[in-house]
């Protein structure tokens, strides 16, 4: 199953390679991975998702929470949580017809077009990994020139918080 | 006081009360050896290799309680020193590694001798330091200690670059106190509840188990242990980490469990309602089969390390805390319950498990011609009245002297259980005699083992650490012979080592003393010429007979009712049936 870990971590250079590293040595396995500092300059905020039966997460937070520059460690996906995943798609977008159609989708995903060249759009999308995923579908793969997704990130509904 | 880097660490150490460094070195850790030239207090050992400087510290950790310290240079100094820091993650073993690194301002240069120490070694230490600035090089070093000695322990490395260590640049220097740590705060006091749970169950078992590891060891929980296991009279088997926990030679004790464990206490752990673990982690040299593991059994778990707690097996009780601690508070309740344990019913499992006992499951030939390893560290146990400091390598003779030295005291008992690292014994037999140096100190290696470190017998001759080696030497590796003859039709693939040196001579050009056994009936009186050389290190060339297996055997995967007891039985598979009978 599916599960996003919040974490609040030391904002150190060794941070970040431990938590891939841990992953990686021990077989999990890493969806998305997002970082930033957060409004204290000493912390980041990383969420990771993964997927692994009870047992596995168990052992993933436990080991997560091992680490001496984790400060703090929440499983959002015990509770209720807001996912967010940012997207910029180019595409082709050539011809009258073509480039109005591209708008239209656009407009029902409420996507943005950020960039605007002859013969392509830049577009920004934000919304659930899932939505995300729906709105390049509606795309022809063949007009599609790069995608960059930010990977998920995530907050905890309510006034449970994950601060230190 | 205004200090250099190189003084800091050194003073650091000294306010630490470090009697010991073992190190070696180097171009980028030339200052740190400047200042340590400067002073006396904390004395350097100079190693061979930079795998024996880690494995004598860690040896010194094992046999005292305190941390050992290691300083290595940059480069090939710091990837030499990384099994021994493996080693120690993997016994949790408090290390404190200080690693020199090229000058900052060329880190990331792929500069003479450089290497990303940090990251080579970050899958195998508790945490590791890179010092940038010299002002919070004391802070780091405190931080170093603190995380490798407390919670769980383990190896903590520091990388300093060799500019944070010039002479050039002084600072004020005050040995920190009051560290606090925002991401670290290991769990110490069991949860009452939990414990009080425990308590219950373990006085409502009819057919009970207690299995401590290391963890009592390293928790110093020795006396806890003893108290609760006595005063409820129940069967403890201890694995191979945490031999000595309990005394082995207590009618309470049923021997090592696991793959090499005795039948009494396979058989136990296979048939027991309650099982109570302490301070072990569920290893699979332990388990065997984790889907047939006590498949009848309640589990209750100590451990410090939550990750511990469910990992290999899901268990029922699990209480999270220092075992020292909980074992205490679980002795309290005892003493005051209204229930104590059924006497009839124990003693009818006692009965079961003497059965099991009478199998005679370490039983050897002892009229054999040829000399048989089991009776070497029977006699080793014999000369020193069972009160050696005993440190091994890995493979047959590791298992031997697990089964047949009966540790009666924690902290005797020396291996590298977990990485299993050949190499291990020599050196860290140095370091414990340095900590203990009017207490025997026995090295039982084998003629493979010997070799991967044997350069420390030079470091022996130097700072005066006589030790016993007590070499097993069957001409083969003989734990990878076992599993060829076992596993794959005899086929002896590179197992058998040909073109040995003449281990007596080899240790007399070390300066030591070198005897070779070959008879039976000269082992005993070798022995006790051995141990009567006490200010000389003697090396015990023990020809021994080339065909023996480790019995009993669980075959890797296999339960724990699925064991091979002699070399009479065919090594297969079902050989004892569910009941415990051999089929």
């Amino acid at each position: 199953m599916k599960h996003i870990i919040s974490l609040l971590v030391e904002n150190e250079s060794g941070a970040l390679s431990r938590i891939a590293g841990l992953f990686s040595a021990r077989g999990y396995n890493i969806e998305s991975l997002t970082v930033a500092t957060t409004e204290d300059p000493t912390l980041s905020r990383m969420t990771i998702v993964t997927v692994g039966s009870d047992r596995v997460i168990e052992q993933i937070t436990k080991q997560l929470n091992k680490l001496v520059d984790v400060v703090k460690l929440q499983d959002l996906t015990e509770g209720d949580f807001i996912e967010r995943e940012m997207m910029f798609v180019k595409v082709k977008a050539q011809g009258e017809a073509h480039r109005s159609e591209i708008q239209r989708l656009s407009d029902i995903f409420r996507a943005r077009i950020i960039d605007v060249t002859d013969t392509t759009f830049c577009i920004e999308l934000t919304g659930s990994g899932k939505k995300l995923d729906a709105y390049i579908k509606t795309l022809h793969e063949k007009d599609v020139i790069e995608v960059v997704r930010s990977g998920s990130m995530s907050i905890s509904r309510g006034e449970k918080a994950l601060t230190t | 006081m205004e200090l250099s880097g190189a003084e800091i660490i050194v003073q650091f150490l000294k306010d630490e009360g470090v009697e010991y460094i073992f190190g070696y070195p180097g171009g980028a850790v030339l200052h740190i050896y400047d200042a340590i030239h400067n002073q006396d207090e904390v004395k350097h050992i100079l190693v061979r290799h930079e795998q024996g400087a880690t494995h004598a510290a860690d040896g010194y950790a094992r046999a005292t309680g305190k941390p050992g310290v290691v300083l290595v240079t940059s480069g090939p100094g710091a990837t030499n020193a990384i099994t021994g820091i493996a080693t120690a993650y993997m016994d949790s073993i408090p290390l404190i590694v200080l690693s020199g690194q090229v000058p900052s301002a060329m880190i990331g240069s792929d500069a003479f001798q450089e290497v990303d120490a940090i990251g080579c070694t970050r899958p195998c230490v508790k945490h590791n330091f890179l010092v940038k600035n010299i002002e919070d090089l004391a802070e780091t070093l405190k931080k170093a200690f603190y995380v490798a000695t407390t919670g769980r322990p383990g190896p903590v490395l520091v990388d300093i670059p060799k500019d944070i260590t010039a002479p050039q640049i002084k600072i004020p220097y005050e040995h920190p106190k009051n560290l606090k740590m925002r991401s670290y705060n290991p769990t110490l006091k069991g949860h009452p509840k939990q414990v009080k749970k425990a308590v219950e169950l373990l006085l409502a078992a009819k057919r009970p188990m207690i299995y401590s590891g290391g963890g009592v060891i390293l928790g110093d929980a020795s006396e806890q242990l003893r108290k609760v296991v006595r005063k409820l009279g129940y069967p403890i088997t201890q694995t191979l980490m945490g031999l000595g926990a309990y005394p082995g030679t207590d009618p309470l004790n049923v021997g090592m469990l696991g793959m090499h464990g005795t039948y009494e206490a396979n058989m136990a752990m296979h048939e027991c309602d309650v099982l109570f673990a302490v301070g072990s982690r569920f290893d699979d040299r332990i388990t065997g089969d984790t889907n047939k593991f006590c498949p009848h059994a309640k589990i209750i778990h100590i451990d410090i390390d939550p990750a511990s707690i469910s990992k290999n097996i899901d268990v029922d009780i699990p209480i999270v805390g220092e075992v020292k601690q909980v074992l205490e508070d679980m002795h309290s309740l005892l003493a005051n319950h209204h229930l104590s344990p059924d006497a009839e019913t124990l003693k009818k499992w006692w009965q079961q498990i003497d059965g099991w006992k009478a199998q005679d499951c370490l039983a050897y030939d002892r009229d054999s011609k040829l000399i048989k390893p089991q009776s070497v560290i029977e006699s080793l146990y014999k000369v020193t009245e069972g009160n050696a400091y005993v440190t091994s390598d890995v493979g047959q003779h590791q298992m031997f002297a697990a089964q047949f030295y009966l540790f009666d005291e924690p902290r005797r008992w020396i291996n590298s259980g977990g990485l299993g690292t050949m190499g291990f014994g020599l050196p860290s037999a140095m370091g414990v005699k340095l900590a203990f140096p009017d207490a025997d100190v026995a090295c039982v290696t084998g003629e493979g083992s010997i070799q991967m470190c044997i350069q420390e017998l030079s470091t022996c001759l130097q700072y005066d650490t006589p030790i016993k080696i007590i070499n097993l030497n069957n001409r083969y590796l003989g734990m990878v012979r076992q599993w060829q003859e076992f596993f794959y039709e005899k086929r002896y693939s590179h197992s058998y080592m040909d073109a040995l040196p003449d281990f007596v001579k080899l240790t007399e050009a070390y300066g030591h003393v070198g005897i070779r056994v070959e008879n039976p009936a000269d082992l005993d009186d070798a022995m006790r010429e051995a141990f009567a050389l006490k200010d000389r290190t003697v090396f015990l060339d023990v020809i021994t007979d080339q065909t023996e297996n480790v019995y009993p055997m669980i075959q890797a995967g296999a339960a724990h009712n699925d064991m091979a007891i002699s070399p009479q039985q065919e090594m297969r598979r079902n050989s004892i049936n569910p009941e415990g009978e051999l089929a």
